[in-house]
């Protein structure tokens, strides 16, 4: 009895191992296996802890306020997207700050005859919102702000949000009934009016500590509907900006690109 | 009648026999199954064979530092062995080590030059090395 079940226990034994060896034989070669690829990110961010998004230079569109909402979209994207911890602070009203930094300088001084051009406002154009960069090389005033949020990464730049409109050659479908009245697809090429919008972000990294410009990201998005589509300013920017963020990000956090890989055996 | 009574102590005796024969079968076949294990043991790249279908496991379950040392090990044992070599690239790149990923996908390409996965997680590969190596030099 004792030998019969010690027997019946062995013959399972040896099924068990023939047939995983049997699987391992039947296996196919390869295997698809999901992978998670790191980016770090392309600043070297281990001094800070933490990042101001001062404020930006804005201009184009009047519908929108280009300042308030890049400061609002970026601190939101880092706040769930970086390790840094976002400063909850006013956004500055950079264009004004330049402009009052522009007149001081251009108050002539003893024997001087005067200092730099007054600049462009209202912004229009990405001629006049270049003229606004030199705010950007003052380190001080970049040092002094550091100072008061206790030395952070400070992101700033310019954004210039403009219609646009063009026109261009477009390929339609044209139905028409031939002499038989069957129906019949044409194609049909022709110019039409087209209008939206351009982005130009210009955003610049500073070091809080020292004052001193680190890097700075430009990108250039537009987005075109036909004349006949009403498409709210403010949707489009937003559109525009989804563009942009990737970029933004990867600039300051690391991040993970899925994709899959065959391992083989 | 002893003929009759001979007889049925041979057919005894021989189903004595194959009962003997029948519990010991499955120690032959155990014992059969080891030695077969130890002589593929020997075998380099039996044994190559067995770390890269061990990191395999592991990576499908996450544990990628562990079957990256399995697959280190398998390319130390069997330096001619192309799929070590890819699955080994395939570590690396989940670790962001894209230098060593690189030369371990070369190496793999260089071993088998026509083996389309191999080729494919390259370019694969590539395509994300490319964008990081261009990001840090504009």
């Amino acid at each position: 009895m004792w030998q019969n079940v010690r027997t019946r226990r062995l013959a399972s034994i040896v099924v068990c191992a023939i047939a995983a060896v049997a699987t391992l034989a039947c296996e196919p070669s390869y295997f698809e296996i999901p992978i998670e690829t790191p980016i770090r990110p392309k600043l070297d961010l281990s001094a800070f802890q933490r990042v101001l998004i001062a404020g930006f230079v804005s201009g184009g569109n009047e519908e929108v306020d280009a300042n308030q909402e890049t400061a609002r979209l970026l601190r939101s994207q880092l706040r769930t997207k970086s390790s840094l911890k976002v400063i909850d602070a006013d956004i500055l009203p950079l264009a004004e700050i330049a402009q009052t930094q522009s007149k001081a300088a251009a108050e002539p001084r003893d024997g001087d005859t005067g200092g730099p051009q007054p600049l462009p406002s209202p912004i229009k154009s990405e001629r006049d919102i270049d003229q606004y960069e030199r705010l950007f090389a003052n380190t001080a005033y970049w040092k002094q702000l550091g100072e008061e949020y206790e030395n952070p990464l400070i992101v700033t730049g310019t954004v210039l949000f403009m219609e646009r409109s063009s026109s261009a050659v477009v390929n339609r479908q044209v139905e028409r009934l031939d002499a038989f009245g069957r129906r019949r697809v044409d194609q049909e090429s022709g110019f039409a009016e087209r209008k939206g919008f351009v982005l130009r972000p210009k955003l610049m990294f500073i070091d809080g500590r020292t004052g001193a410009l680190i890097d700075t990201e430009i990108s250039k998005e537009e987005i075109m509907y036909s004349a006949q589509q009403n498409m709210p300013a403010l949707s489009s920017y937003f559109e525009l900006m989804d563009r942009v963020i990737p970029g933004f990000l990867s600039t300051l956090s690391s991040q993970k690109i899925r994709g899959t890989r065959t391992l083989l055996h | 009648m002893p003929c009759q009574d001979e007889s049925q102590v041979a057919i005894v005796e021989f189903i004595d026999a194959m009962v003997k024969i029948s519990r010991a079968l499955p120690a032959v076949a155990i014992i059969a199954l080891v030695s077969t294990a130890l002589v593929a043991a020997a075998d380099p790249h039996t044994d190559a064979r067995a770390q890269v279908m061990f990191g395999n496991n592991v990576a499908q379950r996450g544990l990628w530092r562990e079957a990256i040392y399995r697959w280190e090990k398998a390319v130390e044992i069997d330096p001619t062995y192309a799929a070590a070599y890819n699955n080994l690239a395939i570590g690396y790149e989940h670790e962001g080590e894209f230098g060593k990923a690189d030369r371990a996908y070369q190496k793999a390409m260089t071993l088998e030059p026509k083996n389309q996965q191999i080729r494919q997680n390259y370019e694969q590969f590539k395509e994300i090395n490319d964008r990081v190596a261009e990001r840090a030099n504009p």
